[in-house]
Protein backbone atom coordinates (compact mmCIF):
# COMPACT_ATOMS: atom_id res chain seq x y z
CA UNK A 1 0.00 0.00 0.00
CA UNK A 2 1.31 3.43 -0.75
CA UNK A 3 2.21 5.66 2.20
CA UNK A 4 1.33 8.91 0.53
CA UNK A 5 -1.39 9.81 -1.98
CA UNK A 6 -1.27 12.20 -4.89
CA UNK A 7 -3.69 14.48 -3.02
CA UNK A 8 -1.36 14.57 -0.02
CA UNK A 9 1.57 15.41 -2.27
CA UNK A 10 -0.43 18.24 -3.80
CA UNK A 11 -1.21 19.54 -0.29
CA UNK A 12 2.46 19.36 0.76
CA UNK A 13 3.42 21.14 -2.48
CA UNK A 14 1.08 23.98 -1.54
CA UNK A 15 2.61 24.19 1.96
CA UNK A 16 6.08 24.30 0.37
CA UNK A 17 4.94 26.93 -2.14
CA UNK A 18 5.73 24.72 -5.11
CA UNK A 19 3.50 23.88 -8.04
CA UNK A 20 3.71 20.75 -10.18
CA UNK A 21 2.19 19.52 -13.40
CA UNK A 22 0.08 16.34 -13.27
CA UNK A 23 3.00 14.38 -14.62
CA UNK A 24 5.44 15.78 -12.05
CA UNK A 25 2.91 15.11 -9.30
CA UNK A 26 2.78 11.44 -10.34
CA UNK A 27 6.57 11.20 -10.32
CA UNK A 28 6.99 12.94 -6.96
CA UNK A 29 4.23 10.82 -5.37
CA UNK A 30 6.02 7.69 -6.50
CA UNK A 31 9.47 8.86 -5.35
CA UNK A 32 8.33 10.32 -2.03
CA UNK A 33 6.42 7.14 -1.33
CA UNK A 34 9.59 5.10 -1.85
CA UNK A 35 11.65 7.41 0.37
CA UNK A 36 9.05 7.47 3.15
CA UNK A 37 8.68 3.70 3.01
CA UNK A 38 12.46 3.43 3.33
CA UNK A 39 12.43 5.88 6.26
CA UNK A 40 9.91 3.75 8.12
CA UNK A 41 12.68 1.29 8.98
CA UNK A 42 13.29 3.66 11.89
CA UNK A 43 10.13 2.19 13.44
CA UNK A 44 12.11 -0.98 14.15
CA UNK A 45 13.75 0.96 16.98
CA UNK A 46 12.08 1.58 20.32
CA UNK A 47 12.78 5.22 21.07
CA UNK A 48 10.15 5.78 23.74
CA UNK A 49 12.74 6.88 26.34
CA UNK A 50 15.21 8.54 23.98
CA UNK A 51 15.64 12.30 24.00
CA UNK A 52 15.67 13.89 20.55
CA UNK A 53 18.93 15.49 19.36
CA UNK A 54 18.51 18.76 17.51
CA UNK A 55 22.09 19.88 17.99
CA UNK A 56 25.26 17.95 18.84
CA UNK A 57 27.11 20.52 20.91
CA UNK A 58 26.19 21.19 24.48
CA UNK A 59 25.28 24.84 24.07
CA UNK A 60 22.54 26.95 25.50
CA UNK A 61 21.58 30.46 24.49
CA UNK A 62 24.52 32.39 23.11
CA UNK A 63 24.41 36.02 24.23
CA UNK A 64 26.33 39.08 23.16
CA UNK A 65 26.40 42.71 24.20
CA UNK A 66 23.53 44.69 22.70
CA UNK A 67 25.57 47.34 20.95
CA UNK A 68 23.93 49.43 18.23
CA UNK A 69 25.65 49.04 14.88
CA UNK A 70 25.09 50.57 11.50
CA UNK A 71 23.06 48.39 9.13
CA UNK A 72 23.95 47.72 5.51
CA UNK A 73 23.57 50.64 3.10
CA UNK A 74 20.21 50.61 1.30
CA UNK A 75 21.74 50.54 -2.21
CA UNK A 76 23.71 47.45 -1.27
CA UNK A 77 20.67 45.69 0.14
CA UNK A 78 18.61 46.48 -2.96
CA UNK A 79 21.37 45.41 -5.33
CA UNK A 80 20.02 41.87 -5.60
CA UNK A 81 16.30 42.69 -5.36
CA UNK A 82 14.58 41.66 -8.62
CA UNK A 83 12.20 44.68 -8.60
CA UNK A 84 12.50 47.87 -6.61
CA UNK A 85 11.50 51.50 -6.80
CA UNK A 86 12.28 54.57 -4.68
CA UNK A 87 14.34 52.49 -2.26
CA UNK A 88 11.54 49.97 -1.70
CA UNK A 89 11.12 46.39 -2.91
CA UNK A 90 8.11 46.05 -5.19
CA UNK A 91 5.84 42.96 -5.09
CA UNK A 92 2.52 42.06 -6.76
CA UNK A 93 -0.68 43.08 -4.97
CA UNK A 94 -1.15 41.22 -1.71
CA UNK A 95 -4.84 42.04 -1.25
CA UNK A 96 -7.59 40.92 -3.57
CA UNK B 1 57.21 18.98 -11.87
CA UNK B 2 54.20 21.27 -12.10
CA UNK B 3 54.07 24.13 -9.61
CA UNK B 4 51.03 22.74 -7.82
CA UNK B 5 52.74 19.39 -7.25
CA UNK B 6 54.69 21.14 -4.52
CA UNK B 7 53.11 21.14 -1.11
CA UNK B 8 52.08 24.40 0.46
CA UNK B 9 55.14 24.72 2.68
CA UNK B 10 57.48 24.24 -0.29
CA UNK B 11 55.56 26.76 -2.42
CA UNK B 12 55.89 29.18 0.46
CA UNK B 13 59.65 28.54 0.55
CA UNK B 14 59.92 29.18 -3.21
CA UNK B 15 58.03 32.46 -2.78
CA UNK B 16 60.09 33.43 0.21
CA UNK B 17 63.36 32.82 -1.65
CA UNK B 18 61.91 34.78 -4.59
CA UNK B 19 62.35 31.85 -6.93
CA UNK B 20 58.74 32.34 -7.93
CA UNK B 21 56.35 35.29 -7.66
CA UNK B 22 52.73 35.32 -6.53
CA UNK B 23 51.83 36.18 -10.13
CA UNK B 24 53.42 32.91 -11.26
CA UNK B 25 51.08 30.98 -8.98
CA UNK B 26 48.02 32.80 -10.28
CA UNK B 27 49.24 32.38 -13.88
CA UNK B 28 49.68 28.66 -13.29
CA UNK B 29 46.08 28.38 -12.08
CA UNK B 30 44.52 30.16 -15.05
CA UNK B 31 46.83 28.45 -17.50
CA UNK B 32 45.86 25.05 -16.20
CA UNK B 33 42.17 26.01 -16.16
CA UNK B 34 42.42 27.02 -19.82
CA UNK B 35 44.10 23.69 -20.60
CA UNK B 36 41.80 21.28 -18.80
CA UNK B 37 38.63 22.90 -17.52
CA UNK B 38 36.90 22.38 -20.85
CA UNK B 39 37.16 18.68 -20.05
CA UNK B 40 36.32 18.61 -16.36
CA UNK B 41 34.16 21.75 -15.97
CA UNK B 42 34.97 22.35 -12.32
CA UNK B 43 34.52 26.13 -12.28
CA UNK B 44 31.25 28.05 -12.57
CA UNK B 45 32.77 31.53 -12.30
CA UNK B 46 36.35 32.81 -12.55
CA UNK B 47 37.64 35.95 -10.83
CA UNK B 48 40.64 36.40 -13.10
CA UNK B 49 40.91 40.16 -13.28
CA UNK B 50 40.74 40.71 -9.54
CA UNK B 51 43.02 37.73 -8.84
CA UNK B 52 45.72 39.06 -11.15
CA UNK B 53 45.41 42.52 -9.66
CA UNK B 54 45.73 41.13 -6.15
CA UNK B 55 48.73 39.03 -7.17
CA UNK B 56 50.43 42.10 -8.55
CA UNK B 57 49.79 44.05 -5.35
CA UNK B 58 51.12 41.18 -3.31
CA UNK B 59 54.27 40.94 -5.38
CA UNK B 60 54.76 44.64 -4.71
CA UNK B 61 54.35 43.87 -1.01
CA UNK B 62 56.95 41.10 -1.30
CA UNK B 63 59.33 43.60 -2.88
CA UNK B 64 58.81 45.74 0.22
CA UNK B 65 59.59 42.69 2.37
CA UNK B 66 56.02 42.10 3.52
CA UNK B 67 55.39 38.41 2.81
CA UNK B 68 54.37 36.79 6.04
CA UNK B 69 52.31 33.65 6.60
CA UNK B 70 52.44 30.33 4.82
CA UNK B 71 49.19 31.03 2.91
CA UNK B 72 50.45 34.36 1.55
CA UNK B 73 49.93 34.50 -2.21
CA UNK B 74 48.36 31.05 -2.49
CA UNK B 75 45.61 30.55 -5.10
CA UNK B 76 42.44 28.86 -3.86
CA UNK B 77 39.08 27.76 -5.27
CA UNK B 78 35.88 28.27 -3.28
CA UNK B 79 32.76 26.12 -3.48
CA UNK B 80 29.92 28.16 -4.91
CA UNK B 81 27.74 28.02 -1.79
CA UNK B 82 30.21 30.15 0.20
CA UNK B 83 29.49 33.84 -0.35
CA UNK B 84 32.19 36.08 -1.82
CA UNK B 85 31.65 39.82 -1.91
CA UNK B 86 31.34 41.10 -5.46
CA UNK B 87 31.85 37.61 -6.92
CA UNK B 88 28.72 35.84 -8.15
CA UNK B 89 27.65 33.02 -5.81
CA UNK B 90 25.09 30.71 -7.38
CA UNK B 91 24.82 27.52 -5.27
CA UNK B 92 24.73 25.97 -8.78
CA UNK B 93 21.07 27.02 -8.95
CA UNK B 94 19.00 29.04 -11.38
CA UNK B 95 17.57 30.62 -8.21
CA UNK B 96 20.87 32.43 -7.57
CA UNK B 97 22.17 32.64 -11.13
CA UNK B 98 22.87 36.36 -10.80
CA UNK B 99 23.34 36.67 -7.05
CA UNK B 100 26.10 39.14 -6.19
CA UNK B 101 26.89 38.86 -2.45
CA UNK B 102 27.31 42.05 -0.46
CA UNK B 103 29.58 40.50 2.17
CA UNK B 104 32.21 37.78 2.50
CA UNK B 105 31.73 34.56 4.43
CA UNK B 106 33.86 34.47 7.59
CA UNK B 107 36.09 31.76 6.07
CA UNK B 108 36.67 33.90 2.97
CA UNK B 109 37.57 36.91 5.10
CA UNK B 110 39.94 34.81 7.21
CA UNK B 111 41.62 33.36 4.14
CA UNK B 112 42.00 36.78 2.58
CA UNK B 113 43.60 38.05 5.78
CA UNK B 114 45.97 35.09 5.59
CA UNK B 115 46.87 36.15 2.03
CA UNK B 116 45.12 33.65 -0.27
CA UNK B 117 43.87 34.63 -3.72
CA UNK B 118 40.45 33.45 -4.84
CA UNK B 119 40.70 32.03 -8.37
CA UNK B 120 36.99 31.34 -8.83
CA UNK B 121 33.87 29.56 -7.67
CA UNK B 122 33.48 25.82 -7.96
CA UNK B 123 30.66 23.67 -9.24
CA UNK B 124 28.52 21.59 -6.90
CA UNK B 125 25.19 19.85 -6.66
CA UNK B 126 22.41 22.44 -6.53
CA UNK B 127 22.28 23.84 -2.97
CA UNK B 128 24.72 21.02 -2.03
CA UNK B 129 21.98 18.42 -2.47
CA UNK B 130 23.49 15.45 -4.23
CA UNK B 131 26.42 13.05 -4.34
CA UNK B 132 27.56 13.45 -7.95
CA UNK B 133 27.57 17.17 -8.92
CA UNK B 134 25.03 16.19 -11.59
CA UNK B 135 22.22 18.30 -10.08
CA UNK B 136 24.05 21.57 -10.84
CA UNK B 137 21.88 23.89 -12.95
CA UNK B 138 24.90 24.97 -15.00
CA UNK B 139 27.03 21.97 -15.90
CA UNK B 140 28.20 18.53 -14.95
CA UNK B 141 31.73 18.14 -13.60
CA UNK B 142 33.80 15.19 -14.83
CA UNK B 143 36.14 13.08 -12.73
CA UNK B 144 39.77 13.85 -13.78
CA UNK B 145 40.68 10.16 -13.37
CA UNK B 146 38.01 9.03 -15.80
CA UNK B 147 35.87 11.49 -17.70
CA UNK B 148 32.93 9.06 -17.86
CA UNK B 149 32.70 9.06 -14.07
CA UNK B 150 31.25 11.53 -11.58
CA UNK B 151 33.66 13.46 -9.34
CA UNK B 152 31.34 12.81 -6.39
CA UNK B 153 29.41 15.54 -4.65
CA UNK B 154 28.25 17.81 -3.59
CA UNK B 155 31.74 19.44 -3.54
CA UNK B 156 32.59 17.78 -6.88
CA UNK B 157 33.97 20.93 -8.49
CA UNK B 158 36.32 21.52 -5.55
CA UNK B 159 37.63 17.94 -5.61
CA UNK B 160 38.05 17.81 -9.40
CA UNK B 161 39.82 21.20 -9.54
CA UNK B 162 42.38 20.14 -6.92
CA UNK B 163 42.89 16.69 -8.47
CA UNK B 164 43.38 18.25 -11.92
CA UNK B 165 45.94 20.75 -10.61
CA UNK B 166 43.83 23.83 -11.43
CA UNK B 167 44.20 25.10 -7.87
CA UNK B 168 46.42 23.71 -5.13
CA UNK B 169 43.56 23.79 -2.60
CA UNK B 170 39.86 24.46 -2.32
CA UNK B 171 37.12 24.85 0.23
CA UNK B 172 34.13 22.54 0.25
CA UNK B 173 31.18 21.98 2.55
CA UNK B 174 29.98 18.72 4.04
CA UNK B 175 26.46 17.97 5.29
CA UNK B 176 26.37 14.18 4.80
CA UNK B 177 29.71 13.47 3.12
CA UNK B 178 29.99 16.26 0.55
CA UNK B 179 33.70 16.89 1.22
CA UNK B 180 34.89 13.35 2.01
CA UNK B 181 33.06 11.47 -0.76
CA UNK B 182 34.32 13.66 -3.66
CA UNK B 183 37.79 13.72 -2.05
CA UNK B 184 37.74 9.90 -2.12
CA UNK B 185 36.43 9.78 -5.71
CA UNK B 186 39.09 12.23 -6.94
CA UNK B 187 42.03 10.91 -4.92
CA UNK B 188 42.64 13.92 -2.69
CA UNK B 189 42.45 14.79 1.04
CA UNK B 190 39.21 16.25 2.41
CA UNK B 191 38.31 17.04 6.02
CA UNK B 192 34.91 17.62 7.55
CA UNK B 193 35.73 19.38 10.81
CA UNK B 194 33.85 18.92 14.10
CA UNK B 195 30.47 20.66 13.98
CA UNK B 196 31.15 24.17 15.33
CA UNK B 197 34.90 24.15 14.57
CA UNK B 198 34.54 26.43 11.53
CA UNK B 199 32.12 29.35 11.24
CA UNK B 200 29.16 28.80 8.92
CA UNK B 201 28.55 32.53 8.50
CA UNK B 202 28.22 33.08 4.76
CA UNK B 203 27.72 29.40 3.93
CA UNK B 204 24.33 29.23 2.23
CA UNK B 205 22.42 27.02 4.67
CA UNK B 206 21.28 23.54 3.66
CA UNK B 207 20.92 21.66 6.98
CA UNK B 208 22.13 23.96 9.72
CA UNK B 209 22.71 21.30 12.39
CA UNK B 210 24.93 19.27 10.04
CA UNK B 211 26.70 21.68 7.63
CA UNK B 212 30.45 22.33 8.03
CA UNK B 213 32.98 24.01 5.75
CA UNK B 214 36.31 22.21 5.35
CA UNK B 215 39.57 22.13 3.34
CA UNK B 216 40.21 19.97 0.25
CA UNK B 217 43.89 19.54 -0.56
CA UNK B 218 46.51 17.23 -2.04
CA UNK B 219 48.24 16.48 1.26
CA UNK B 220 47.32 16.19 4.92
CA UNK B 221 49.80 18.88 5.88
CA UNK B 222 48.26 21.38 3.46
CA UNK B 223 44.88 20.49 4.88
CA UNK B 224 46.06 21.21 8.42
CA UNK B 225 47.43 24.61 7.37
CA UNK B 226 44.12 25.56 5.82
CA UNK B 227 42.03 24.43 8.79
CA UNK B 228 44.35 26.45 11.02
CA UNK B 229 43.45 29.55 9.03
CA UNK B 230 39.65 29.08 8.99
CA UNK B 231 38.88 27.50 12.40
CA UNK B 232 37.65 29.29 15.49
CA UNK B 233 34.87 31.13 17.26
CA UNK B 234 32.93 33.70 15.24
CA UNK B 235 30.60 36.36 16.62
CA UNK B 236 28.49 35.96 13.49
CA UNK B 237 27.80 32.25 14.00
CA UNK B 238 26.35 31.39 17.38
CA UNK B 239 26.95 27.68 16.69
CA UNK B 240 30.69 28.19 16.23
CA UNK B 241 32.39 26.74 19.28
CA UNK B 242 34.33 28.59 21.94
CA UNK B 243 37.06 25.95 21.99
CA UNK B 244 40.74 26.92 21.56
CA UNK B 245 42.22 26.09 18.15
CA UNK B 246 45.41 24.02 18.63
CA UNK B 247 48.40 24.09 16.29
CA UNK B 248 47.47 21.33 13.86
CA UNK B 249 50.67 21.19 11.84
CA UNK B 250 52.73 20.69 15.00
CA UNK B 251 50.79 17.50 15.65
CA UNK B 252 51.93 15.87 12.39
CA UNK B 253 54.70 13.97 14.12
CA UNK B 254 54.42 10.72 12.16
CA UNK B 255 54.27 8.90 15.49
CA UNK B 256 51.21 6.73 16.04
CA UNK B 257 52.75 4.15 18.37
CA UNK B 258 50.16 2.85 20.81
CA UNK B 259 47.25 4.40 18.88
CA UNK B 260 43.99 2.48 19.39
CA UNK B 261 41.91 2.10 16.24
CA UNK B 262 38.31 0.93 16.15
CA UNK B 263 37.02 -0.64 12.93
CA UNK B 264 33.22 -0.89 12.86
CA UNK B 265 32.09 -4.19 11.41
CA UNK B 266 29.21 -2.31 9.76
CA UNK B 267 31.80 -0.37 7.71
CA UNK B 268 33.24 -3.54 6.18
CA UNK B 269 30.03 -5.52 5.89
CA UNK B 270 27.02 -5.73 3.62
CA UNK B 271 26.77 -3.03 0.96
CA UNK B 272 30.51 -2.25 1.02
CA UNK B 273 32.36 -3.31 -2.12
CA UNK B 274 35.29 -5.69 -2.06
CA UNK B 275 37.75 -3.13 -3.42
CA UNK B 276 36.93 -0.66 -0.64
CA UNK B 277 37.08 -3.37 2.01
CA UNK B 278 40.43 -4.73 0.82
CA UNK B 279 41.97 -1.27 0.59
CA UNK B 280 40.99 -0.59 4.21
CA UNK B 281 42.39 -3.93 5.41
CA UNK B 282 45.66 -3.13 3.61
CA UNK B 283 45.68 0.34 5.20
CA UNK B 284 45.23 -1.21 8.64
CA UNK B 285 48.33 -3.34 8.03
CA UNK B 286 50.28 -0.16 7.25
CA UNK B 287 49.04 1.47 10.44
CA UNK B 288 49.88 -1.66 12.45
CA UNK B 289 53.43 -1.55 11.14
CA UNK B 290 53.62 2.02 12.40
CA UNK B 291 52.75 0.81 15.90
CA UNK B 292 48.96 1.19 16.07
CA UNK B 293 46.57 -1.59 17.08
CA UNK B 294 43.07 -2.17 15.81
CA UNK B 295 39.99 -4.07 16.92
CA UNK B 296 36.61 -4.68 15.42
CA UNK B 297 33.77 -2.79 17.10
CA UNK B 298 30.12 -2.13 16.35
CA UNK B 299 28.23 1.05 15.57
CA UNK B 300 24.92 -0.79 15.79
CA UNK B 301 22.72 2.03 14.51
CA UNK B 302 24.78 2.75 11.37
CA UNK B 303 22.23 1.22 9.07
CA UNK B 304 19.63 3.76 10.20
CA UNK B 305 21.90 6.68 9.33
CA UNK B 306 20.70 7.27 5.79
CA UNK B 307 16.99 7.33 6.71
CA UNK B 308 17.65 9.54 9.73
CA UNK B 309 19.76 11.89 7.68
CA UNK B 310 17.30 12.30 4.82
CA UNK B 311 14.47 13.12 7.20
CA UNK B 312 16.48 15.61 9.28
CA UNK B 313 18.49 17.23 6.50
CA UNK B 314 15.42 17.61 4.28
CA UNK B 315 13.37 19.05 7.14
CA UNK B 316 16.04 21.63 7.88
CA UNK B 317 16.40 22.34 4.16
CA UNK B 318 12.68 22.89 3.69
CA UNK B 319 12.85 25.55 6.39
CA UNK B 320 16.14 27.10 5.25
CA UNK B 321 15.13 27.30 1.59
CA UNK B 322 11.85 29.04 2.42
CA UNK B 323 13.84 32.28 2.11
CA UNK B 324 14.03 31.87 -1.67
CA UNK B 325 10.75 33.58 -2.44
CA UNK B 326 11.66 35.90 -5.30
CA UNK B 327 11.24 39.03 -3.21
CA UNK B 328 14.54 40.30 -1.79
CA UNK B 329 17.12 38.56 -3.95
CA UNK B 330 17.50 35.78 -6.47
CA UNK B 331 15.29 34.67 -9.33
CA UNK B 332 11.75 36.06 -9.65
CA UNK B 333 9.19 34.52 -12.00
CA UNK B 334 7.39 36.81 -14.44
CA UNK B 335 3.64 37.36 -14.80
CA UNK B 336 2.57 36.35 -11.30
CA UNK B 337 -1.06 37.18 -10.49
CA UNK B 338 -0.62 37.62 -6.75
CA UNK B 339 1.89 37.00 -3.99
CA UNK B 340 1.22 33.25 -3.49
CA UNK B 341 1.38 32.79 -7.23
CA UNK B 342 4.69 34.66 -7.29
CA UNK B 343 6.14 32.38 -4.60
CA UNK B 344 4.99 29.21 -6.32
CA UNK B 345 6.09 30.20 -9.81
CA UNK B 346 9.44 31.53 -8.61
CA UNK B 347 10.26 28.43 -6.58
CA UNK B 348 8.99 25.97 -9.18
CA UNK B 349 10.99 27.62 -11.96
CA UNK B 350 14.05 28.44 -9.82
CA UNK B 351 14.71 25.07 -8.12
CA UNK B 352 15.74 21.81 -9.77
CA UNK B 353 14.17 18.40 -9.15
CA UNK B 354 16.46 17.15 -6.35
CA UNK B 355 15.99 20.37 -4.37
CA UNK B 356 12.22 20.15 -4.82
CA UNK B 357 12.24 16.50 -3.79
CA UNK B 358 13.99 17.34 -0.53
CA UNK B 359 11.85 20.39 0.19
CA UNK B 360 8.80 18.18 -0.32
CA UNK B 361 10.13 15.40 1.95
CA UNK B 362 11.07 17.92 4.62
CA UNK B 363 7.78 19.78 4.44
CA UNK B 364 5.96 16.45 4.75
CA UNK B 365 8.08 15.31 7.72
CA UNK B 366 7.42 18.59 9.54
CA UNK B 367 3.76 18.86 8.67
CA UNK B 368 0.95 18.56 11.18
CA UNK B 369 0.16 14.93 11.96
CA UNK B 370 3.50 13.58 10.71
CA UNK B 371 6.00 15.53 12.82
CA UNK B 372 6.23 12.98 15.65
CA UNK B 373 6.29 9.95 13.37
CA UNK B 374 9.06 11.23 11.11
CA UNK B 375 10.94 14.33 12.27
CA UNK B 376 10.96 13.66 16.00
CA UNK B 377 11.59 9.96 15.45
CA UNK B 378 14.63 10.78 13.34
CA UNK B 379 15.93 13.17 16.02
CA UNK B 380 15.64 10.35 18.56
CA UNK B 381 17.51 7.92 16.32
CA UNK B 382 20.15 10.62 15.90
CA UNK B 383 20.68 10.44 19.66
CA UNK B 384 21.28 6.68 19.37
CA UNK B 385 23.71 7.12 16.48
CA UNK B 386 25.65 9.75 18.39
CA UNK B 387 25.77 7.47 21.45
CA UNK B 388 27.28 4.68 19.30
CA UNK B 389 30.22 7.00 18.58
CA UNK B 390 30.50 8.21 22.20
CA UNK B 391 30.69 4.59 23.39
CA UNK B 392 33.43 3.61 20.94
CA UNK B 393 35.47 6.74 21.69
CA UNK B 394 35.59 5.82 25.38
CA UNK B 395 38.08 3.08 24.46
CA UNK B 396 39.58 4.08 21.11
CA UNK B 397 41.38 7.09 19.63
CA UNK B 398 40.00 6.95 16.09
CA UNK B 399 37.49 5.02 14.02
CA UNK B 400 38.59 3.83 10.58
CA UNK B 401 36.70 2.52 7.58
CA UNK B 402 36.21 3.23 3.88
CA UNK B 403 34.93 6.67 2.87
CA UNK B 404 32.58 5.22 0.26
CA UNK B 405 31.31 1.71 -0.52
CA UNK B 406 32.62 1.89 -4.12
CA UNK B 407 34.87 4.09 -6.26
CA UNK B 408 33.30 6.77 -8.51
CA UNK B 409 30.21 5.61 -10.39
CA UNK B 410 29.31 6.48 -13.98
CA UNK B 411 27.69 9.73 -14.96
CA UNK B 412 23.94 9.19 -15.28
CA UNK B 413 24.09 5.84 -13.49
CA UNK B 414 22.18 6.83 -10.34
CA UNK B 415 20.58 10.17 -11.16
CA UNK B 416 17.08 8.70 -11.60
CA UNK B 417 17.35 6.47 -8.55
CA UNK B 418 17.40 8.76 -5.48
CA UNK B 419 17.47 5.98 -2.87
CA UNK B 420 20.52 4.22 -4.35
CA UNK B 421 22.24 7.60 -4.74
CA UNK B 422 21.51 8.36 -1.06
CA UNK B 423 22.91 4.95 -0.01
CA UNK B 424 26.28 6.02 -1.41
CA UNK B 425 26.65 8.23 1.68
CA UNK B 426 26.04 5.43 4.18
CA UNK B 427 29.59 5.61 5.62
CA UNK B 428 29.89 9.38 5.82
CA UNK B 429 26.42 10.41 7.06
CA UNK B 430 26.73 9.06 10.65
CA UNK B 431 29.77 11.32 11.15
CA UNK B 432 27.67 14.43 10.47
CA UNK B 433 24.83 13.16 12.65
CA UNK B 434 27.30 12.67 15.54
CA UNK B 435 29.04 15.99 14.80
CA UNK B 436 32.54 14.47 14.97
CA UNK B 437 35.42 15.22 12.55
CA UNK B 438 36.26 12.89 9.65
CA UNK B 439 38.88 12.94 6.92
CA UNK B 440 39.26 11.05 3.65
CA UNK B 441 42.79 10.24 2.46
CA UNK B 442 43.78 8.29 -0.69
CA UNK B 443 44.28 4.58 0.12
CA UNK B 444 44.38 2.77 -3.21
CA UNK B 445 42.96 2.38 -6.70
CA UNK B 446 40.47 0.06 -8.31
CA UNK B 447 40.39 -0.09 -12.12
CA UNK B 448 42.25 3.21 -12.19
CA UNK B 449 39.79 4.95 -9.86
CA UNK B 450 40.90 6.28 -6.44
CA UNK B 451 39.64 4.91 -3.13
CA UNK B 452 39.45 6.82 0.16
CA UNK B 453 40.26 5.84 3.73
CA UNK B 454 38.04 7.54 6.29
CA UNK B 455 39.51 8.42 9.69
CA UNK B 456 37.01 9.65 12.27
CA UNK B 457 37.96 11.35 15.56
CA UNK B 458 36.51 12.63 18.79
CA UNK B 459 34.82 16.03 18.98
CA UNK B 460 37.45 18.76 18.40
CA UNK B 461 40.22 16.18 18.03
CA UNK B 462 41.16 17.06 14.44
CA UNK B 463 44.77 16.95 15.70
CA UNK B 464 44.69 13.16 16.16
CA UNK B 465 42.76 12.65 12.90
CA UNK B 466 45.44 14.60 11.05
CA UNK B 467 48.30 12.80 12.84
CA UNK B 468 46.97 9.39 11.79
CA UNK B 469 46.14 10.54 8.24
CA UNK B 470 49.59 12.08 7.85
CA UNK B 471 51.42 9.00 9.20
CA UNK B 472 49.49 6.83 6.74
CA UNK B 473 50.12 9.22 3.87
CA UNK B 474 53.87 9.33 4.56
CA UNK B 475 54.01 5.53 4.57
CA UNK B 476 52.21 5.20 1.21
CA UNK B 477 52.43 6.59 -2.33
CA UNK B 478 48.77 6.92 -3.31
CA UNK B 479 48.70 10.70 -2.86
CA UNK B 480 51.60 11.09 -5.29
CA UNK B 481 49.66 9.64 -8.22
CA UNK B 482 48.18 12.10 -10.67
CA UNK B 483 45.38 11.74 -13.19
CA UNK B 484 46.46 11.97 -16.86
CA UNK B 485 44.39 14.64 -18.55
Amino acid sequence: MSRISKEQVAHVAHLARLSFSEEELEKFTHQLDAIITYAEQLNELDTSNVKPTSHVLDMKNVMREDVPEKGLPREEVLKNAPDHQDGLIRVPSILE
Amino acid sequence: MALFDYKLKDLHELLHKKEIAVSDLVDESYKRIKEVDGKIQAFITLDEERARERAKNMDDAVARGEDSGVLFGMPIGIKDNIVTKGLRTTCASKMLENFDPIYDATVVEKLRNAGTITIGKLNMDEFAMGSSTETSYFQKTYNPWNLERVPGGSSGGSAAAVAAGEVPFALGSDTGGSIRQPAAFCGIVGLKPTYGRVSRFGLVAFASSLDQIGPMTKTVEDNAYLLQAIAGLDQNDSTSANVPVPNYVEQLTGDIKGLKIAVPKEYLGEGVGEAARNAVLEALKVLEKLGATWEEVSLPHSKYGVATYYLLASSEASSNLARFDGIRYGYRAKDAQNLIDLYKKTRSEGFGDEVKRRIMLGTFALSSGYYDAYYKKAQQVRTLIKKDFDDVFKKYDVIIGPTTPTPAFKIGELIDDPLTMYANDILTIPVNLAGVPGISVPCGFHNGLPLGLQIIGKHFDEGTVYRVAHAFEQATDYHKQKPQL
